[in-house]
């Protein structure tokens, strides 16, 4: 009785949370008219390619996944470097100000994203980086809860191979790029996915900097085209599902690493 | 190191204290002057209805989605803390909505709930009801983007209980069953009892992720119709970057910001209260 419930609540939920997805895969290659005559289908009864072909007329589309990969990528690759320095400065080096700096860390993890927007925006205004990549990029690149999770691994990194190091005549830079980076694999995947992702994903930042379709990643590009003209569903489709591709990739292949990240964050 | 505090300082921390200071004059971006108005901003907002509309719409979002979240994640979690196959292959199919783009799904449900071409009505003609035009109606607005959020965070709550149940230790389980304890029992007197630090937890998350709802409502309603969906957020951009009024949204920012505090402040004690037990 009991398992007869748990497999009917478990079925019922991931029907709920897969037709969604089944669903806009398949309107993205449905004709208009097959749409209106079943709306009810899940699989199309007629195929065509019509959205995946228009996206590239309608939208800067290249230009849109090309700025998207820029911006998710540079800015994740510049976080990992950063972070992880400043982890290792204040997990492995003794100096005045380091507990000072960890609480300012720690301070700005809880302050919400929107209550620096408006000052943000006008000091990118003043330095001329509005509607830039360097706009997009450099405010966005380091993240307080990657120095954290750097710092947590770190600690636990044992220190004798560090002193070893260091009385074979390393410095710090030597100690953190060839014997603590190389052995915080996990952690560098950890962080370096949360924050593509979530940059990928990203729609308030780009949406408020960027304002011409050149410099538009693309959730700001598709929320943007959506908003303006609702014309074409299936063009609005393939565009979700082109978006949702790499994450979906990146999430199948190395679905440990986020799960890793997220636990972390839940137990502390 | 220094890159890093550099940016923070630049980008994060100065910033928080300049919107404050923002929220005390009538600011408007890149110009010469800007009057000093001292309270004004948030006496204005105070009296404006659709702060107060905005406001509520953030907390009930915030409180209808948290306790479905939490409670059907709790079950997912039960039923799916195996280490099975099975177990891990659904707990990622429940996970993976939390990992893709919300302006993705939100572009998905408004044509799935589309009275036309939308699923959902599809489904309704079949039962031989009447479509609903869920996202125009003023009624209904509000409640489908609170499913939609509960259908998005539903695998993250799950996914964090799971590694709080598998931090339970098996002999609390072998003692409780030594002792006659069925698995309804069990999940009573053993799972639910220890999980309430990691239940906690994801409650505080949740609720800060959901106060800052921003997403999901400009891409399914923009806030309407008639602002039945503007959430704080919502808001905040249209004063802030439509109407340039910088000196009101900061004030808004600084409500989300205190309202985010509470909550923080709230895990912080009760995390402590937790650690010296």
């Amino acid at each position: 009785m009991l398992a007869t419930s748990r497999w009917t609540f478990l079925s019922i939920g991931l029907v709920l949370a897969l037709v969604p997805f089944i669903w806009t895969v398949g309107a993205s290659f449905r004709p208009e008219s097959d749409l209106f005559g079943h709306p009810e289908r899940l699989v199309p009864t007629e195929w065509t390619l019509h959205g995946y072909r228009q996206i590239w007329e309608q939208l800067p589309f290249f230009r849109l996944v090309l700025n998207t990969i820029l911006f998710a990528g540079v800015t994740t690759t510049l976080t990992v470097v950063f972070d992880s320095m400043c982890a290792y400065a204040l997990a492995r080096l003794t100096f005045r100000g380091r507990t000072l700096c960890f609480w300012l860390v720690l301070a700005t993890l809880m302050v919400p994203f929107q209550t620096t927007l408006i000052p943000v925006f006008e000091e990118l205004y003043h330095l001329g980086w509005l509607n830039t990549y360097q706009g997009l990029i450099v405010p966005r690149a380091t993240s307080a809860f990657g120095i954290f999770l750097f710092r947590q691994f770190f600690m636990s990194v044992p220190r004798e191979l560090d002193e070893a190091a260091r009385i074979d005549g390393a410095g710090h830079f030597r100690i953190y790029s060839r014997i603590i980076l190389p052995l915080s694999k996990p952690a560098i995947a950890t962080v370096a996915l949360l924050n593509f992702t979530a940059l990928w994903n990203d729609l308030l930042w780009p949406l408020v900097v960027s304002s011409s379709p050149e410099k538009r990643t693309l959730p700001a590009g598709l929320a943007l085209f959506a908003g303006t003209h609702v014309t074409d569903h299936a063009v609005l489709m393939a565009g979700a599902v082109i978006s949702l591709l790499p994450i979906a990739l990146a999430f199948f292949m190395a679905q440990r690493y986020f799960v890793a990240g997220i636990s972390t964050a839940g137990l502390k | 190191m220094a890159p890093s505090l550099m940016i923070l300082g630049v980008f994060v921390a100065f910033p928080t204290f300049q919107s404050f200071w923002y929220s005390l004059h009538d600011w408007t971006i890149g110009a010469a002057e800007q009057p000093w108005v001292g309270w004004g901003n948030y006496r204005h907002i105070a009296a404006d209805p659709r702060f107060w509309g905005a406001l509520l719409h953030t907390v009930e979002i915030t409180a209808v989605s948290v306790v479905f979240i939490v409670v059907i994640g709790m079950l997912l979690a039960t039923a799916l803390s195996g280490e099975g196959i099975g177990s891990r292959a659904i707990r990622s199919i429940f996970f993976f909505p939390t990992v893709v783009s919300l302006t993705a799904v939100g572009l998905a449900f408004r044509f799935l709930l589309d009275p036309d071409i939308g699923l959902a009505s599809g489904l309704a003609q079949g039962l031989g009801l009447q479509p609903i035009r869920l996202l125009s109606s003023t009624q209904w607005a509000l409640p489908t983007i609170i499913a939609v959020s509960v259908w998005k965070s539903v695998g993250f709550a799950m996914i964090v209980l799971v590694a709080g149940i598998k931090g339970i230790p098996r002999e609390l389980y072998e003692a409780a069953r030594i002792d006659g304890a069925g698995s309804v029992a069990i999940t009573r007197y053993v799972t639910i009892p220890a999980l309430r630090p990691t239940t906690m937890f994801v409650t505080l998350m949740l609720t800060i992720q959901s106060l800052q709802i921003f997403d999901l409502v400009y891409v399914m309603t923009a806030g309407g119709p008639l602002f039945s969906t503007d959430t704080l957020v919502t808001k905040l951009i249209r004063d802030g970057f439509v109407q340039f009024k910088a000196g009101e949204a900061a004030a808004i920012s600084w409500v989300l910001l205190l309202l985010i505090a509470i909550v923080t402040a709230i895990q912080l004690r009760y995390f402590r209260y937790n650690d010296a037990d």
